[in-house]
């Protein structure tokens, strides 16, 4: 899960980590009372959206006073911010951060995420502030200090300290670096982080060391201890609104560019699917996990979303019953195109216990598709009913 | 022959008095296995069928000799319950559960260090050496004893290679689920230098998947170790990047994690990596020949 950059603030600044002063806006109304609470002085006007690359694409800037804070703040709300990761057609704007200007000396890179091969959180850390880590990491990779955390015992005073003199700072500001390092990680334990990337870090004028940006993410599996703060940080404009459909009916979809609707049980084979269809010459329309039962509700939700995007030319039943047996999850395809009306061509493929009868059913309910054997079998007749 | 799992092993299902626990026990007895004990807290003295239920699993461990747990508790409470089963001296911990949180898994990961216990899963659908054991979640009857060892990210897409290996008579020494989570007991690597060792594996099937970089980690391993020809499958060749595919470790991050990326080590490292998750069995067939 991901959050605003505001609210990935608020929470560093509660466990200790200096932030720049900011008011979160959400109407051009509330521009004023921001700029006045911070001084009315220069400030940033940051668009806030579940993406990066905010600054280049037109999202990020420094302004004078108020008349032209309200005037860019106009511009940015309710734009369509195109960055490199928002793909072309972009994402609206509905939320500003109002931020006191920096008086900045020098930008640096903080982030912490799970190395997945050393099993473990693994902090790294640049004086390439503001460029993206995986650009450093490619061109660079001497600048980047990583330091490995034990899990079990969790970040030490020592390992901080290495990153702060590591990074360059000196005299008193090493101990103030040490300590936001040690306050991040904390937050980074104690909320879930899957990701915690300050990026850039700043060292200001007068000495003092913040985080000028946040980008916080969640590990979903710990949902459930986080209850009462997760769900009011979700934005559900920042979501696709068939994939939140979707999660409604336990459905896992994720919604994608091609032609042809898939619906699976297990995320592997529901991968597999697309790339099969790929194989055989058009483009999957989502990977949808249907889950293990593959019940009748759950069949016919999932064609209701399937269905529900457009470019939708035909879709491909794939599951393998394995505890379930096939005659039963055939009964409950026939009885999910009772309950959805289907306007392109269906092709459904059951594998495992009981798929010769589970054919059969298919095959004799009457109701307009076509019966594939094999993986290979389905791909082709499905990819052939459309083109 | 087989690895992990074989007529010998004695299993303690963790949780088995819930219904996911209870149903898949009573599967893996059905399917010849020796269930010998549940574990439960509070539940002790019961039994489920003709299974002693425990409090705690050292004591199903002390008195019925379990050495295999198998693990069906709800993910707030299976990191503990993982390690209750190192703890009592368990010597293979197979973890069925999904959702279990990373940062839960990694103190997991800590606390085995240099603990003699192999670990399984989670989110998996367990591991079964046909016609001896099947510790897990997965359809017995599609599998048939053999020779082709099965290593897979996944459940169904491992049951669709399974499938394809049996129709074709290539019967299976072990298949093993070792699941879609980022940090999981067993990677590809370990359970290839099983195999590489076993007596009567001829040939591994490895089916990974986008993200992480466990795939690349074992194309070497392959290089270096490998005598015995491996087959391979990456599935989420069209995953678009910086999404989570079903699997919390499926996901293309930062650029890394994917399948190009992936299948080019392997082939590099002499594994014949199909395209179609369809060519499985018949890419095993060719490699045997």
């Amino acid at each position: 899960m991901k959050i605003h950059e505001y609210q990935a603030k608020a929470l560093l600044q509660e466990a200790g980590v200096s932030v720049p002063q900011g008011v979160p806006v959400f109407d051009l109304d509330q521009v004023e009372a921001a700029v006045n609470e911070l001084g009315g002085g220069t400030v940033v006007v940051k668009a806030q959206i579940h993406a990066g690359g905010r600054g280049k694409g037109g999202g990020v800037k420094v302004v004078n006073g108020l008349a032209e804070a309200k005037q860019v703040a106009g511009e940015i709300l309710g734009m369509q911010l195109v960055t490199h990761q928002t793909g072309p057609e972009g994402k609206k704007v509905q939320r500003l951060l109002i931020e006191e200007g920096m008086d900045i000396k020098k930008e640096y890179y903080f982030g912490i995420v799970v190395d997945r091969s050393r099993e473990c959180p693994v902090i790294m850390a640049s004086t390439e502030g503001g460029m993206e880590i995986e650009k450093v990491a490619a061109e660079t990779p001497e600048k980047i200090i990583k330091e490995f955390i034990d899990p079990a015992l969790g970040l030490q005073s020592f390992q901080a300290t290495k990153i702060a003199y590591g990074l360059g700072f000196t005299g008193k500001v090493v101990r103030q670096a040490s300590a936001l390092f040690m306050n991040l990680y904390k937050v980074f334990v104690a909320q879930d982080c899957s990701m915690v990337e300050i990026n850039p870090l700043v060292e200001t004028g007068d000495g003092r060391v913040l985080a000028l940006d946040a980008k916080v993410n969640f590990d979903d599996n710990a949902a459930y201890r986080h209850k009462n703060v997760w769900p009011e940080l979700r934005d559900l404009d920042e979501e696709e609104p068939l994939e939140i459909e979707a999660s409604k009916f336990g459905l896992n979809y994720i919604k994608l560019d091609g032609e042809v609707g898939c619906m699976v049980n297990g995320a592997g084979l529901a991968m597999a699917t697309m790339d099969i269809i790929k194989l055989a010459g058009a483009e999957p329309a989502n990977f949808l996990d249907v889950g293990g039962s593959a019940n009748a509700e759950a069949v016919a939700n999932a064609f209701r979303i399937i269905l529900s995007d457009a470019n939708v030319k035909a879709v491909l039943v794939n599951i393998f019953g394995g505890i379930v047996r096939c005659d039963r999850i055939a009964n409950g395809i026939i009885e999910a195109t009772k309950m959805v009306d289907i306007k392109v061509p269906l092709v459904v493929r059951l594998e495992g216990t009981n798929a010769e009868e589970a054919a059969r059913i298919l095959e004799d309910s009457g109701i307009e598709m076509t019966v594939a054997r094999g993986l290979a079998d389905a791909a082709e007749k499905v990819v052939a009913s459309f083109k | 022959m087989s690895i992990l799992v074989d007529k010998n092993s004695k299993i303690v299902v963790q949780g088995i008095t819930g219904s996911e626990g209870m149903f898949h026990a009573q599967q893996c007895i059905l399917y010849g296995t020796q269930v010998v004990a549940g574990v439960t807290p509070g539940k002790g003295g019961q039994k489920m069928d003709e299974v002693p239920v425990f409090n705690t699993v050292a004591d199903a461990v002390a008195t019925t000799g379990a050495n295999v747990s198998l693990i069906f508790v709800p993910p707030p409470f299976a990191a503990d319950a993982i390690m209750e089963a190192v703890d009592a001296g368990i010597e293979l911990v197979v973890c069925i559960t999904e959702g279990i949180p990373t940062l839960d898994m990694l103190k997991v990961k800590a606390f085995m260090k240099g603990k003699k216990a192999r670990m399984i899963g989670p989110n998996c659908p367990g591991i079964i050496t046909p016609d001896a054991a099947k510790v897990g979640i997965m359809p017995g009857f599609i599998h048939k004893a053999g020779k082709v060892g099965v290593i897979s990210r996944s459940g169904t897409l491992t049951y669709e290679a399974v499938k394809q290996l049996t129709e074709r008579g290539l019967g299976q020494s072990t298949c093993i689920g070792i699941g879609g989570d980022p940090i999981i007991g067993s990677r590809f690597i370990d359970l290839l230098e099983l195999f590489e060792a076993d007596p009567d594996t001829e040939a591994v099937v490895m089916i990974g998947e986008i993200g992480g970089s466990a795939e690349e980690e074992a194309a070497r391993f392959v290089s270096d170790k490998m005598t015995k020809p491996v087959i391979g499958f990456i599935a989420g060749q069209t995953a678009p990047p910086g999404r989570r595919m079903g699997h919390a470790g499926a996901i293309i991050a930062g650029g890394k994690g994917t399948a190009a990326e992936k299948m080019a080590a392997m082939t590099q490292a002499g594994i014949h990596v199909v395209k179609s998750p369809a060519d499985i069995g018949a890419t095993v067939v060719k490699a045997l020949a």
